[in-house]
């Protein structure tokens, strides 16, 4: 999988271009291969069209109005999962608090990629003191237990959107330092960015074009599984009241209401639970897939 | 079998195969190996030497398949062995030398319990003392201070980890070395060392030794028979001096020879054979090095060509009769 | 090798540092205060202005920073609550040793089951004694810990009525508890056992072994396992961080007076002293553990043990 071309010249380039998008059919041929990862494919793609077209299912109104006469029902067939201690319809909370669960993790994790890996490209290639700095920095950031940190960070800015992404972004942003900086740590040495300077490219250009590249495959893998771990802390967190606010649905928040009436209600318990461990089944299996796809084990 | 020889591998063929495809990768070969004697296995990668190997030593892939032939040593098909039986040969009486030492030897043993193991696996009635002593004498053999018997590999150079593992395979005193491009991994002033160390213990030991290389140069420094192979076949086989004195060459040897620059050309660009090998799993009918020879006739992309020998010598190509002389040019 | 031990024992200090202020750093930015908290909505602002001021809460950041760590060094105190006002160390280091307690059992339980699991997945590659414990693990994996205590409640607590439900007074009720705090990493040490495993067995120096004429069984536990169990140890340290979160959530589920749960209740009244001496006593604990992995680890792989001791050339 290495580019042997400067950046320099456009033929060339057009040349590594076409590589890279054949390296992405062979990769996408593997995976498609792989039942597992086609089943959290098509599970994925099921939850994210009811998400996104939710409000062509049922309306927002659904998932908040009260209606303390039916409340706690079982599921029949006017409320496909019952109705929770509010009268809400709770299949109507769980698609729309699947909404802001989905979108938070996957913003998350995103701004956690983009921040970590852009701190570990830093300290990788720059080395030195910079490094050390950034390090050391990162390993008393580490002593403090993530959970610990989000906790204070999310009570002391309050509980909104902004700041649950900027306490998740914290909690997560470390493992692409690491990742990141060893990765450039290990291709640095290697000739062909050696050439690249020789060719007169740039710092900037070098990351840019030769590094990441190769780092890519990685980074994506593990950027799909944690989105998986960021659903499951998210909802842990507004479990724990630590999450977005009432009366916005989300599958934490709706777990934690439930938790009184496991008795005489479990469907309450039941629907979300699913919700949760059926997505983050699905993403861990796609994330899986890409590992597998990307290396395989075969070593014929 | 021949009792001059050590070895004997007869109409071998070996595949590989996955749910995506099979790849055919050795094609009813025919080695003999004599006793005290090295015997060069060359060819590109790919070329199905390290596949040959492993098949003598039953080291195969789970994938890999021998689908036919014999491979017979002290007179037992060593194919038909049952796994324990097998075992007992490995290491005492046929060894192994693997191609990068840079991973062949496991990180966190260190190197004299490494070697301790050969000798315990195959004499289990010694005592802790004795083997210290052989594992000593081993590592002085191949010219390492037995006193780093307590150090780990990674405290070794790429060289010296190679002589490691040579005095690993070694420390049994097998009949059969097999080496699988044991200097390829090295520095080329280091391979110059360790090819000699190889030599001479060879020369000590009486081991035979099955070479396999794809640089000529080795194989002149060091064999006493070669065979050429090519897509899972041997297109050429001979002595020593047959294959780089002889006047009659399969086209791939004279490719292969034409391949080496000489500095003292004037010659601007190197001389590489054109094409690539065929592709293991969809092999051409006729012979399998027609698409690239410059002398393919319309016989050759049709009939594979059968076995021209003249004395020593064994030629696998449509020039040359069935006693090993070339075939008048027939103009068509 | 003790100059590295010694090394990293003495890194403790600036990092206790570092952590005491960042938490202090993270808890001033805050609208909310302790006097307000206390006192209630109603309260007049000048009681609860008073009451801040009494608290010390009113002076600036650094100065509560070096007036605490004064205390904390000189005094060996940590302070008193603002919102009970007993001394910090009395509510904070029982309910610390109840934390304690249930993660070891969280500790031992998630490695004695996880890892040995993982081993017999990958020896035992595509049968049933794969199938099974991958795909357990794989769904465990993706339950987060709230849901899997909520189930165990149901099941055991409530529909089966054999276990208690909350509080700590009988060796049952620590059962699950730690349960749910163990599953979710036991599961993932299944799976990167496995890995570890599977990784070990495709390198070449086995093959090495193999040649020798080892037989199988040797090959996978004296060479691969070996080398397999390494990245597993550094593992054992990094599963802390998803053990204190356990732990947080298993305190709130089942009642159990725990740390994670002090320091959950009391963020909403901005008590600093009990947060801080809590994040404080749980963060030192957590690198001490990480500190004994890596030694450990030095001491067994014999790359890291060379590097500290004399190298022979």
């Amino acid at each position: 999988m290495s580019q042997n071309v400067t950046a320099a010249n456009p033929a060339a380039m057009e040349r590594v271009k076409f590589k890279k998008q054949s390296q992405a059919k062979e990769i996408w041929r593997r995976f498609r291969k792989n039942r597992g990862s086609m089943v959290g494919l098509i599970m994925l793609t099921i939850i994210v069209l009811a998400l996104v077209f939710a409000n062509l299912i049922t309306s927002y109104d659904a998932a908040t109005a009260q209606n303390l006469r039916i409340k706690l029902d079982p599921p029949s067939a006017e409320h496909w999962f019952g109705t929770d201690s509010y009268g809400r319809d709770l299949f109507a909370r769980v698609l729309y608090g699947g909404r802001t669960s989905l979108s938070i993790a996957v913003l998350a994790t995103l701004s956690s990629c983009v921040v970590g890996c852009a701190l570990g490209a830093i300290a990788g290639y720059f080395g030195g003191k910079v490094d050390n700095i950034i390090m050391r920095g990162l390993d008393i950031f580490m002593s403090v237990p993530d959970i610990l940190f989000t906790m204070a960070v999310v009570f002391a800015l309050g509980a909104s959107m902004v700041n649950l992404l900027i306490a998740l972004t914290l909690a997560y942003f470390t493992n692409y330092v690491r990742l990141v900086r060893s990765q450039i740590l290990s291709l640095s040495d290697l000739e062909y960015v050696e050439a690249a300077r020789a060719g007169g490219a740039g710092s900037a250009r070098i990351i840019m074009s030769h590094i990441f590249p190769n780092a890519m495959g990685v980074i994506i893998v593990n950027t799909t599984l944690n989105v998986a771990k960021i659903i499951l802390y998210e909802s842990t967190l507004s479990f724990l009241g630590l999450g977005m606010p009432p009366p916005q649905p989300e599958w934490g928040l709706i777990l934690s209401e439930a938790r009184e009436y496991m008795r005489s209600a479990p469907h309450m318990l039941l629907f979300p639970a699913l919700a949760i461990v059926l997505t983050a089944c699905s993403v861990n299996l796609i994330g899986d897939g890409l590992r597998d796809a990307m290396d395989p084990h075969l070593k014929s | 079998m021949n009792e001059n020889n050590i070895l004997e591998i007869k109409d071998l063929s070996v595949i590989y195969k996955t749910d995506l495809e099979t790849v055919k990768a050795v094609n009813g070969i025919n080695i003999a190996i004599k006793k005290k004697s090295t015997f060069g296995l060359v060819g590109e990668t790919g070329a199905g030497k390290t596949t040959t190997a492993r098949s003598i030593i039953r080291l195969l892939p789970s994938v890999g398949h021998v689908t036919s032939g014999t491979i017979e040593f002290e007179d037992r098909n060593l194919l038909e062995l049952p796994e324990a039986e097998m075992r007992l040969f490995r290491g005492d009486k046929i060894a192994m030398v693997f191609q990068d030492p840079m991973t062949s030897l496991n990180p966190v043993m260190s190197v004299g319990d490494q070697i301790a193991e050969t000798i315990k696996i195959h004499n289990p009635e010694l005592d802790k003392a004795e083997v210290g002593r052989r594992v000593e004498a081993t590592l002085a053999m191949v010219g390492i201070l037995p006193s780093r018997k307590v150090e780990y590999p990674h405290q070794f150079s790429g060289g010296m980890k190679q002589r490691v593992i040579i005095a690993m395979a070694l420390a049994c005193e097998p009949q059969l070395l097999i080496a699988d491009e044991p200097t390829t991994a090295l520095d080329v002033t280091i391979q110059a060392q360790v090819l000699m160390m190889i030599k001479d213990l060879r020369d000590r030991l009486g081991t035979s030794m099955l070479m396999i290389t794809h640089d000529l140069g080795i194989v002149a420094k060091i064999c006493d028979d070669v065979g050429i192979m090519y897509a899972g076949e041997i297109v050429e086989a001979g002595t020593v001096q047959d294959i780089f004195e002889g006047k009659n060459h399969h086209p791939y040897t004279e490719g292969l020879f034409g391949s080496i620059p000489n500095l003292k050309s004037k010659a601007k660009r190197l001389n590489a054979i054109p094409g690539l090998m065929p592709d293991p799993t969809d092999l051409p009918e006729g012979c399998v090095f027609a698409e690239r020879c410059k002398y393919a006739m319309e016989l050759c992309h049709k009939v594979h060509p059968s076995v021209a020998t003249s004395g020593t010598h064994q030629l696998c190509c449509h020039l040359f009769n069935a006693d090993g002389s070339r075939k008048e040019k027939n103009h068509e | 090798m003790y100059r590295y031990i010694l090394k990293r024992i003495l890194f403790l200090i600036p990092t206790i540092l570092g952590v005491v202020f960042i938490i202090f750093f993270v808890l001033n930015l805050t609208p909310g205060n302790p006097g307000r908290s206390i006192l209630g909505v109603s309260a007049p602002q000048e009681a609860v202005d008073q009451l801040n001021e009494e608290l010390g809460y009113n002076d600036p950041l650094l100065v509560k920073y070096f007036n605490y760590l004064k205390n904390l060094v000189l005094n060996r105190s940590f302070g008193t609550s603002y919102f009970t006002g007993q001394a910090v160390a009395d509510e904070v280091l029982p309910r610390f040793g109840v934390t304690l307690k249930l993660s070891t059992i969280g500790i031992i339980i998630s490695t004695l089951v996880g890892v040995p699991l993982g081993i017999l997945t990958a020896v035992k590659q595509y049968s049933i004694w794969d199938y099974v414990p991958s795909v357990l693990a794989f769904l465990l994996a993706a339950i987060p810990s709230f849901v899997l205590g909520m189930v165990l409640l149901f099941v055991f607590a409530l529909k089966l009525n054999i276990l208690p439900s909350y509080g700590l007074e009988t060796w049952k009720c620590y059962i699950m508890p730690s349960l749910c705090m163990a599953i979710p990493i036991t599961a993932f040490n299944v799976r990167f056992t496995k890995s570890s495993m599977l990784e070990s067995i495709r390198e070449d120096y086995i093959d090495t072994a193999r040649a020798k004429g080892a037989k199988e069984r040797t090959v996978i536990w004296k060479h691969a396992l070996k080398n397999a169990l390494l990245p597993v140890i550094t593992n054992i340290g990094l599963n802390m961080g998803g053990l204190i979160m356990g732990a947080v959530v298993a305190e709130r589920l089942f009642s159990v007076p725990g740390i994670g749960a002090l320091i959950v209740d009391r963020i909403a009244y901005k008590d600093e002293p009990v947060i801080i001496a809590g994040t404080i006593v749980i963060s030192i604990t957590f690198t001490i553990i990480m500190l004994a992995v890596d030694i450990i680890y030095a001491f067994v792989d014999p790359r890291i043990r060379a590097k500290y001791t004399k190298v022979k050339g």
